[in-house]
């Protein structure tokens, strides 16, 4: 009964999408008040009856529904619960509802904190985004129906696939969702604005905190899957540079730039149509991430086939709002007069190669992504790109990237000297050079890879401390101290996320070039060395887990006779999905991770083990932390609040006492 | 999502280990040389695995099948010639930049220079539109200027 009522439910929000695209938009075209308002109410009823049907599968997964084929596919009664619960988005069908039930949560969110956003672009907005909710609604209804019943239930489910059954992936998806789909909000204020024809600062104003929110989610995604990559696929890989993960990156950079230029919309009223540009862009690389997900059609060529259907579908959805937003755009890009005036050297020219190297580095990732789908239609060759091209590819522009953001961030705007930011950033080049320097001097005969890695690092998170003691002025320490705590949350959002991505930068060069790996057959009770740590293998047991069974090593580490940590790497076999899982045993520390497998004893006695001794690894992902955390401070600032300009705040209110 | 792919591969797998003990070279120069070919060839029956992480039976093949050559004394290129004219190029994880790959390889610095170039001329749009009115302060602006200051 409750899924009957979950599967109505959605057929509901499809119709009141539908409602809430065209009403709204006739509304803002002839004026018509009433019709405009329809708007929020159908927000608020759209995301309700999501919601609802959201609920309905979950209760069924739960419950252990057996009724529902897609409980029967990805659920089983001895599973966790709260794999229950994530086995819910853990499918296509159920991932793509997820997918809505987000998509109608940020139109619902624009409804009800848009407030202040003039009527006849309110109104668009939100019915350009109930357009992107009636394709997705018609998808899942028509293609990938959630609630599908079966006429005869079977007594157990086949259980989620258990790479799936871990804390960090549970998390994952929804986090990338929210920061997928919330690109969709930046795509619908950009439509509407063509529509509209007018682009000004207040519009950037809107636009940026709901494209901060996207790219912070966005963010924690990202992290959170690499992290997952990491310690669950048993060799501590934290990036594959597949087609799914570039699905999610792509978005990502360009979300980075459109940040970046909304600024300057914001602040100078240059760069407007290449704001529009790039807010379409973004959420059109997500629904091309989408694609390359849901069809398979570039990891295999062939498994396109499996699916037609919806590869075809989300093809059609990409194609209407791509191409459609498009042609809008080249037909009232003109209109958007850029107003300010900068120089040559300027922080406007910086955001402007802030925002090149972004896109052009997007767009690499994007050719070298779709390039053997390319190759094999017009050429006929079946060829590779992997992670050995990315990296050669992409990475000279991180690098010239986090080589002049300091000196960006730290330029004045209008008109600047460079002189003069060198100047000011003096300090900050030589402890980067002397970072680097002292790698360079501590290891021999490796690669440059670590030194430069710690200089760059190095060089963003003191850019960033002297970004923020320059806008503290002169003066006695205490005046400075005051002006710093006084400091705009944007300011300190800036500095905090720039220096988040020279610690990421500094962990990805440092566990790169410093790793060490040993793999060998271990003998129970014998100590080998891997570098300066002692491992042994003091035991060999067998564990029942609730829907597993693994083989356990239990493994110490000692350094100079000292027992460090004794750590269980694991060997799972999930019986009912016939899976075998790796659970590493890791010692995660600030300076290195120590990372042991196990795998199959030997017929000559002993087990094979695989040590891993992984220098700054949780760098990588503190930094993406710290880069989110960034934005939530920006975000938190009262001049880019989400209600923003809402209300007036009382002068003064911001400081507390001191 | 990425993870349903791994999930693929893994159960294509066999479930043992990449790299096994009993593979491994005795020379560590020999190993390290196997170990950085293997990196850039694919294990063919996964999903954007090179042969070096993979657990696949036919990925192990192919490292054994590395290693023996680099014993027999070949060069790291005959190895990967080798392995390339039995599986094709579809196994080379960097694509060669022969025929139509040139694309590839230099889409990246083309598309850089292009957004450069186009970068500039709006650059010093902007600026020239600077020499005109807008710097400087009308009458109206200036006498609004000084009341401000006054206050």
């Amino acid at each position: 009964m409750i899924t009957e009522l979950g599967h109505f439910a959605l057929v509901l929000a499809f119709a009141v999408a539908i409602v809430q695209t065209v009403v709204p938009l006739i509304g803002a075209h002839k004026g018509w008040g009433g019709w405009m308002a329809v708007a929020e109410p159908a927000a608020t009823a759209q995301f309700t009856l999501t919601l609802a049907s959201f609920g309905a599968l979950t209760y069924a997964f739960v419950t252990s529904d057996f009724s529902l084929a897609l409980v029967v596919n990805n659920s089983h009664t001895a599973k966790p619960l709260i794999y229950k619960i994530s086995g819910v988005w853990g499918n296509h069908e159920g991932s793509m509802l997820l997918w809505v039930l987000i998509l109608t949560l940020f139109g619902a969110l624009a409804a009800w904190f848009g407030g202040n956003l003039p009527p006849t672009l309110r109104a668009r907005v939100l019915a350009v985004q109930s357009a992107i909710a009636v394709a997705f609604f018609a998808f899942i209804l028509f293609t990938s129906n959630p609630f599908l019943r079966l006429a005869i239930p079977p007594f157990d489910g086949h259980d989620l696939n258990p790479l799936l059954q871990d804390p960090g992936l549970a998390f994952h998806p929804p986090f990338l969702y929210l920061g997928y789909v919330g690109l969709s909000i930046c795509f619908s204020f950009a439509v509407a604005a063509l529509i509209e024809g007018r682009v000004d600062a207040a519009w950037g104003r809107w636009v940026r905190p709901w494209t901060l929110l996207s790219w912070m989610f966005l963010t924690i995604g990202i992290g959170l899957g690499s992290w997952w990559a990491y310690y669950e696929l048993g060799w501590g890989g934290f990036w594959f540079w597949d087609p799914v993960e570039n699905a999610s990156f792509m978005p990502w950079l360009i979300a980075a730039a459109l940040l970046h230029s909304a600024i300057v919309v914001e602040k100078r009223e240059a760069l407007k149509s290449w704001t529009i540009l790039l807010a379409i862009m973004a959420f059109g690389f997500s629904l091309i991430g989408t694609f390359i997900v849901r069809s398979g059609v570039i990891t295999s060529v062939h498994a396109f086939a499996n699916d037609p259907e919806r590869g075809v579908f989300i093809l059609m959805i990409l194609a209407i709002f791509m191409g459609g937003a498009l042609v809008l755009y080249a037909a009232r890009a003109g209109v958007m007069e850029a107003k300010g005036v900068f120089g040559i050297v300027s922080r406007e020219s910086a955001l402007v190669l802030n925002n090149i190297l972004l896109a052009v580095a997007a767009l690499v990732v994007f050719v070298g992504t779709i390039w053997p789908l390319i190759a094999e239609m017009t050429l006929g060759r079946k060829l590779s790109v992997g992670p050995p091209f990315f990296d050669m590819a992409f990475t000279p522009f991180m690098v010239i990237l986090a080589l002049i953001l300091p000196i960006g961030a730290i330029l004045p705007w209008k008109r600047a000297r460079v002189g003069r930011a060198l100047k000011q950033l003096r300090i900050a080049f030589v402890v980067a050079l002397a970072f680097g320097a002292l790698a360079w001097a501590m290891q021999t005969g490796r690669s440059a890879l670590g030194p430069v890695g710690l200089f760059l690092g190095t060089w963003l998170v003191s850019g960033a401390v002297v970004d923020l003691l320059t806008r503290t002025g002169r003066g006695a320490i205490g005046d400075k101290l005051r002006r710093l705590v006084r400091l705009p949350r944007a300011d300190w959002g800036k500095a905090v996320a720039h220096a988040g991505l020279g610690i990421t930068i500094f962990g990805i060069a440092g566990l790169t070039a410093w790793e060490q790996e040993d793999i060998r057959v271990a003998q129970i009770g014998e100590r080998f060395e891997v570098g300066a740590w002692g491992i042994q293998l003091d035991n060999v047991q067998r564990v029942q887990g609730p829907n597993y069974v693994a083989t356990q090593g239990v493994m110490s580490v000692w350094r100079d006779d000292v027992a460090v940590a004794e750590l269980t790497p694991e060997k799972r076999v999930y019986p009912v999905a016939g899976m075998p899982t790796t659970e590493a045993g890791i010692d995660n520390g600030f300076w290195r991770d120590i990372y042991l497998v196990i795998g199959d004893p030997q017929d000559d006695g002993g087990w094979a083990v695989r040590t891993y001794i992984k220098p700054f690894a949780n760098w990588i992902w503190s930094g993406t932390i710290i880069m989110a955390l960034g934005g939530l401070l920006s975000l938190s600032d009262r001049r880019y609040r989400v209600a923003a300009g809402a209300k007036k705040a009382a002068p003064g209110g911001a400081v507390p006492a001191e | 999502m990425r993870k349903l792919l791994f999930a693929v591969a893994v159960l294509l797998a066999v479930p043992a280990f990449a790299v096994e003990p009993d593979e491994v070279l005795p020379d560590p120069a020999l190993e390290a040389r196997a170990r950085e070919i293997s990196k850039g060839l694919r294990c063919l029956v996964c999903r954007n695995e090179s042969i070096d992480e993979s657990n696949a039976s036919l990925a192990k093949d192919l490292r054994v099948l590395v290693r023996e050559r680099l014993v027999e004394g070949d060069s790291d290129v005959e190895v990967v010639d080798f392995v390339v004219d039995r599986y094709g190029e579809y196994v080379l994880l960097k694509p060669t930049t022969g025929g139509a790959n040139v694309l590839l390889w230099i889409a990246g610095p083309a598309m850089l220079l292009l957004a450069l170039g186009i970068g500039a001329v709006y650059i010093r749009g902007r600026r020239a539109a600077g020499d005109t009115p807008a710097d400087t302060l009308s009458e109206a602006e200036q006498a609004r200027l000084k009341e401000i200051m006054r206050e």
